[in-house]
């Protein structure tokens, strides 16, 4: 055992002399190597970074979440009085709540923009939501202080609120909110709870927090004019295939609507996990094609390995002779090449991983400094891609220095002493 | 006893022919000889240095060393064993070539079994003993042909071998550096150093203490140097024209046979 330590690290010592001693010949023997390494751990991170942007605006969003709305077929649209036909209802959702087994829960929500007094302040265009209080909790909203919408604030039409901590600020609400008063469109309402402030996922419009108010459902015929807009959130059971949960209401809803089969639907879903599929098959289908590539890349780096240890091994083919006359048993001569190899391979990776962290570092900066490139900013070289890059580096140094290794190691000694 | 050597038989396949490079040898080697091995080219000294430094195994016949059959050894126990019981030195030195004279001088301990440590002290003190104490970090590019063979020697010492066999060692040297390292032969036998040598040279020959001479793959004689007729008849030879130059010297004083001189 000490015997075998001892004779490693001296192999890796005179290896790596070997290749000091021919610096130039090492580089471009390993340039395969290096451009695979430098390949797979550049797309690992960007493809780490966008699945991770894109995944981080899901989880914003609410994983197993359903958006619905009313829709009218294009080839019937005439005018605003429409819309307001196909609009969602107070029914429409009761219909889903009773018959829907795929769905855990629903809420009407609708938005408006409003202006928002309290005291001296006033703002304009601040956000209003008007939600069945299920929407909490489909949305994951986090009540900070006070307490939640309940169903008894919409059936007794109280004029009470929710305010987030963006909001309690650009209104100075000093006291904490609670229990204080604000005037949306003019309208007195009562502050019962604080909500934490939401980020939008950054595939929503940015990481930029908005103030946002929201009062019961039924504060809508007061707050909204004569056109407005209801849509639906869903949540449904986890596990379930969206296809059959997306069935099931349109199946409840046309019969609810009473719409005769050649009518065409007058509502619109859109479930989020079926995006998010999509988006994790396109990571994977990048990775695999990045995949691809870096076999090819490594296929050849190999095969530069492989070329220079053949080299190498009848260079010093006298060398090898006079080692096997001292004493160099043909497994130890087999074990020198192939650690040889192997370091090759294993600076040629290092090397790589130092080109791919430049570029790693490239892509954040592009990420700050422009909009479209967002989704890079995070990117980084995972610990788990190092380890592999490394280890394929080294799989490539044994599997084709193995040759030129058994080549060395048959050799004759007498022969290989005579060799010119 | 040291080498036992019996009824040794070699025999390559040339094409259709078959060459007999040995052709049932007898020898024995005691401890402590210092044996010069002569023949013209296709005698079969070679293949014979070749098995004895178990490099190369004999097609039939029995090599003990040191009681050992070597002849039934695999290709690995024959590694161990010209570790540590052989050691080369070659006519053309096979130094490698960027590495310092300790650093060629450690390399049969690195592949050894017995030393794992002070390596590079043994290392040391061996080349002090072959006379380069003050070229240890020299490159064998900075070595004179005689210091790169003293490094060589000191390779073949450094773990202490049963045997040093040393195949034409001068041979790549010029007349007064091959004297120094015979000499340093002389003084490793003084020392009880076990020692074969392949030679063509009558001179080199004679500072062994006997020479073994082969013809067509057999022994044609086996006699102590002082005794073994034709050495004598070539120092016999080498002091008579000595004697001759003495004599032409001595002469040309009182006017014997000028060389022409174009006036």
């Amino acid at each position: 055992m000490t015997f075998l330590i001892r004779l490693i690290t001296q192999t890796v010592f005179s290896a790596i002399g070997q290749m000091m001693a021919n610096k130039a010949r090492a580089a471009l023997t390993t340039l395969g190597i290096i451009i695979g390494v430098w390949a797979i751990t550049a797309v690992i991170a960007a493809v780490t970074s966008l699945n991770t942007f894109v995944l981080k605006g899901f989880e914003e969003f609410g994983a197993n979440r359903i958006e619905l709305w009313g829709t009218i077929p294009p080839s019937q649209r005439r005018s605003r009085d429409d819309w307001q036909r196909v609009r969602l209802k107070v029914e429409d959702a009761e219909a889903i709540r009773k018959h829907a087994k795929s769905i855990e829960m629903v809420a009407l929500t609708s938005n408006l923009r409003a202006r928002i007094r309290a005291g001296e302040i006033e703002k304009a265009g601040v956000r209003v939501t008007c939600m069945e209080p299920q929407f909490l909790e489909i949305d994951r909203r986090v009540i900070k202080s006070g307490r939640p919408l309940a169903e008894s604030d919409s059936t007794d039409e109280l004029p009470v609120c929710l305010i987030n901590d963006k909001a309690i600020d650009e209104l100075r609400l000093n006291d904490g909110g609670v229990g204080e008063f604000l005037t949306i469109n003019d309208r007195r309402f009562l502050i019962v709870g604080v909500i934490e402030t939401k980020a939008m996922g950054p595939m929503f419009g940015g990481d930029d927090a908005q103030s946002e108010i929201m009062v019961p459902f039924a504060q809508v015929p007061k707050l909204q004019g004569r056109f407005y807009w209801i849509q639906a959130a869903l949540r449904m059971k986890s596990g379930l295939d969206e296809n059959d949960v997306k069935a099931e209401i349109r199946f409840i809803l046309r019969k609810h609507r009473m719409l005769r089969p050649e009518e065409e639907d007058t509502f619109e879903m859109f479930v989020f996990e079926s995006i998010l599929r999509q988006m994790r098959g396109m990571a994977t289908g990048m990775t695999m094609a990045a995949a691809v590539l870096v076999g090819i890349s490594l296929l050849v780096g190999g095969v530069g390995i492989m070329n220079i240890m053949l080299v190498s091994v009848s260079e010093r083919t006298r060398e090898i002779g006079l080692r096997k006359a001292v004493g160099a048993n043909p497994l130890v001569v087999l074990l020198q090449f192939l650690i040889e190899a192997v370091i090759l391979c294993l600076m040629g990776g290092l090397l790589g991983l130092i080109l791919g962290q430049l570029s790693v570092l490239g892509m954040q900066a592009g990420g700050r400094g422009n909009e479209a490139l967002k989704a890079l900013a995070t990117a980084e070289i995972p610990p788990s891609a190092i380890v592999l890059s490394f280890g394929f580096s080294a799989a490539v140094g044994v599997i084709f220095g193995m040759w030129p290794a058994i080549k060395a190691a048959r050799l004759d000694p007498i022969e290989a002493l005579r060799h010119e | 006893m040291s080498i036992r050597v019996r009824e040794l038989r070699k025999t390559y396949r040339m094409g259709a022919e078959r060459v007999h490079a040995l052709a049932g040898l007898d020898l024995t080697i005691e401890k402590g000889e210092f044996v010069a091995i002569m023949g013209s080219s296709g005698s079969g000294k070679s293949t014979l240095m070749n098995i004895l430094g178990c490099l190369d195994k004999p097609t039939s016949g029995t090599y003990y060393l040191n009681d050992r059959p070597t002849h039934e050894m695999g290709a690995i126990e024959l590694a161990r064993v010209r570790n540590e019981e052989i050691g080369f030195v070659f006519q053309s030195f096979e130094l490698l070539p960027r590495a310092s004279a300790v650093k060629q001088v450690q390399l049969p301990l690195l592949y050894s079994r017995k030393r794992w440590l002070g390596t590079r002290r043994q290392a040391r003190q061996t080349l002090e003993r072959v006379g380069l104490g003050d070229r240890m970090s020299h490159k064998p590019n900075q070595l004179s042909g005689g210091q790169r063979q003293r490094v060589a020697i000191a390779r073949a010492l450094v773990n202490k071998p049963s045997i040093v066999l040393a195949d034409e060692p001068t041979g790549n040297l010029d007349s007064v550096t091959s004297a120094s390292i015979l000499e340093l032969f002389s003084e490793l036998h003084e020392e009880g150093q076990t020692i074969l040598m392949v030679t063509h040279e009558e001179d080199v020959a004679g500072t062994a203490e006997r020479i073994v001479r082969l013809k067509d793959g057999r022994m044609f004689s086996d006699f102590p140097t002082t005794m073994d007729p034709i050495h004598r008849a070539y120092l016999g030879h080498e002091a008579l024209s000595a004697a001759a130059r003495a004599g032409v010297g001595a002469t040309s004083g009182t006017g014997g046979p000028q060389p022409m001189e174009v006036e």
